[in-house]
């Protein structure tokens, strides 16, 4: 393996785990370990670990995607690995 | 014009929309009966994914189980959203690159085995056909409650409809069709939502109604009123949770790892012309998946607080037709205890001895008659019912029939097959999948509830570990993939038996493992598969250069051949 393609990975690997952490962090902790605690706080009408679990969570999970494929399309032309524009799907069907 | 008059009409026009669109998407190729040609937009392909993933199970039951179980139907909410994170962030963009056809396909490429391959195809299968057997379900309640048809013919129509669709248009078809039936799907869940969210709180969005204050001038929060009807009659606080805080999220982990698993989701990233498609694909998926998801829990405290409010202590012969209705089918059940004529609905804390027992998957399809609202809007929601269970039963029956035709066939048995004759056998394969999936529909198995909780289980404990690490450990070897994964099954398979087959009667938090429940246990299974495959991976030999650099090939999105002269 050279090493552009290390470093590629390695910072892909990074992302992930900075991303991978608040979609533990919204879910796992508000939603459900600190839920609890959150109660105390209202919004609206909404105790907050409550609407972490059923709502917040969702929403941010669907941010998390859109800011991972942007930060991916960035890395991706910075290493010069991103596909072509043309030639699209293989016309053959799947390779190798 | 009457409900049913109405119900006819749009269930109708749903179904000629769906021929039609299946009509003009017919499959030519295996690569277009399998993955569509590879060439599905990423938005067109989110929606296509939102359909088959949302089933009977989100459209007619979630929020019903969400107004019964309050709080603690969150690990729905969350674990049924959460995996697409895991699915675009850790899965799906490699898996395309890989380039292969099915889950099965990729697992026997990339750990160079018969064996793996195998085993992946089992799963596949059993995992399918316990899902479809749930749809069944949902494709029966909404036609012998609304069009007075019988079960047997009502499955037996959808699964003519699904047949005619799924095995001449195979993916394509299928993808096309999907498209359509989110449309319909997500339209008769937003109308009742939002009309009943008017009604109750002034407020025309459900995701900030059941936030908001009641509309009927007392000033109070809707989740405050229920929480003190609820209380009131003996249940438990609506916005507290009932569960053991180590059972909910192993819950929630299990229904994450177990989605990002399934193989009828997965294979949707197929389809989609480049890498860079797929994560967006996912990204599109689920914000048309989070769209039902967020209106689901509002419509769950929507339809407890008209419930509970319309029927409590009202004279018996008073109740609405609904009541009355859903009492035919057997699904509302009501019996005078005390003989004042009078229904008492009341919880476990209560004295007074709880006279109605109401079978949670009503409450959506029930919710715009308790809420009174105009017929067409009825209907409306059994079109939308039956559009959610036969999307996802397509889905599904494609990845039985590819498993048979590619899986067992291509690369298995007969692997000189010619394409023809491999389409062939991929229709024939669907056509008999729509045969068994009826007779599931028409018998069907008693537990069908139990087994549901098999599918994200098995998928979580086998499915999930083994292709990640296939992606993320270049080191992993078949050996370990093969041992992590017959130990994650043997181990989740045992514990749900055990408590939903064996002995039912032990199934309680004090004889559980560590306080977890059979339906979070495969998050359990899928810690044993990776511990297991970590550790054989590390004394047995490493995987061949090959494999290796097929691991290095699919962790970059561009294909070696067009890469600007660069040796790999």
């Amino acid at each position: 393996m050279n090493d552009r393609k290390a470093e590629y990975w390695q910072r892909n690997l990074r992302y992930l785990g900075i991303l991978l952490s608040v979609w533990f962090l919204v879910s796992y902790g508000f939603g459900i370990l600190l839920a609890d605690m959150l109660d105390s706080i209202r919004l609206g009408g909404f105790k907050l670990g409550f609407w972490f679990a059923q709502q917040g969570s969702i929403y941010v999970f669907v941010i998390l995607i859109f800011v991972y494929v942007r930060l991916m399309n960035r890395l991706d032309r910075e290493f010069n690995v991103h596909e072509e524009e043309s030639p699209g799907p293989d016309p053959a069907g799947p390779h190798p | 014009m009457t409900v049913q008059t109405w119900t006819f009409i749009m269930v109708g026009l749903s179904f000629v929309l769906y021929i039609g669109v299946a009509i003009r998407s017919r499959a030519s190729s295996t690569g277009e009966f399998y993955v569509a040609g590879g060439k599905v937009p990423p938005v067109v392909n989110g929606m296509a994914t939102a359909a088959d993933w949302m089933s009977a199970a989100s459209f007619i039951s979630m929020a019903g189980m969400i107004s019964f179980m309050g709080r603690d139907g969150s690990v729905y909410l969350m674990g049924w959203t959460g995996g697409y994170v895991l699915l675009a962030l850790l899965l799906a963009p490699y898996l395309r690159k890989s380039g292969k056809y099915t889950v099965p396909d990729f697992i026997g490429e990339r750990y160079y085995s018969q064996t793996a391959r195998f085993v992946a195809v089992l799963c596949a299968i059993f995992v399918s056909f316990t899902y479809i057997a749930g749809q069944m379900r949902g494709v029966g309640i909404v036609f012998s409650r609304f069009l007075d048809v019988s079960i047997n013919n009502g499955v037996l129509f959808g699964m003519g409809i699904v047949f005619f669709y799924a095995v001449l248009g195979g993916m394509k078809g299928i993808t096309y069709t999907q498209v359509a039936q989110y449309c319909v799907l997500i339209f008769a869940y937003m109308v009742p939502a939002i009309f009943i969210s008017l009604l109750l709180t002034d407020n025309v969005l459900p995701q900030l109604g059941f936030g908001s204050r009641l509309a009927d001038g007392s000033g109070m929060y809707l989740l405050d009123r229920l929480d003190g009807l609820s209380e009131e009659l003996g249940f438990a606080a609506y916005t507290a949770g009932q569960k053991q805080t180590v059972d909910v999220f192993f819950i929630t982990l299990a229904l994450m790892a177990g989605t990002a698993g399934l193989p009828h989701v997965i294979v949707r990233f197929y389809t989609v012309p480049k890498v860079a498609a797929a994560r967006s694909s996912a990204g599109w998926a689920l914000v048309f998946i989070a769209l039902l998801y967020t209106t689901a829990p509002a419509v769950g405290a929507f339809a407890r607080t008209n419930f509970i409010t319309t029927i409590s202590n009202a004279k018996y012969d008073e109740m609405p037709g609904w009541f009355h209705n859903w009492e035919t089918t057997g699904l509302i059940s009501y019996e005078d205890h005390n003989g004042d004529g009078r229904v008492q609905y009341t919880g476990p804390e209560s004295s007074i001895t709880n006279e109605v027992i109401v079978d949670r998957d009503i409450m959506v399809l029930a919710n715009p008659e308790i809420a009174r609202l105009p017929a067409w809007v009825v209907g409306l929601v059994a079109a939308g019912g039956l559009a959610a269970a036969l999307s996802t039963a397509a889905g599904l029956l494609l990845v039985i029939s590819t498993s048979v035709a590619h899986d067992l066939f291509k690369k298995g048995l007969q692997p000189n097959i010619t394409e023809r004759r491999e389409l062939i056998i991929a229709r024939v394969a669907a056509g008999m999948a729509v045969g068994v999936a009826a007779y599931f529909g028409i018998n069907p198995v008693g537990f069908v509830a139990q087994v549901v909780a098999f599918a994200f289980g098995l998928a979580a404990a086998s499915f999930f570990p083994a292709i990640l690490m296939g992606i993320f450990s270049r080191r992993m070897n078949k050996e370990g993939a093969i041992a992590g994964m017959v130990s994650g099954i043997v181990f989740t398979a045992a514990y749900i038996t055990w408590f939903k087959l064996v002995h039912p009667e032990l199934n309680s938090a004090e004889n559980w493992l560590l306080g977890i429940s059979p339906e979070g246990i495969g998050a359990v299974g899928m810690l044993i598969n990776f511990a297991i495959a970590l550790i054989v991976s590390r004394v047995t030999e490493e995987p061949p250069w090959e494999v290796q650099a097929l691991v290095e090939e699919i962790r970059v999105p561009r294909r070696r051949d067009e890469m600007p002269g660069s040796p790999v």
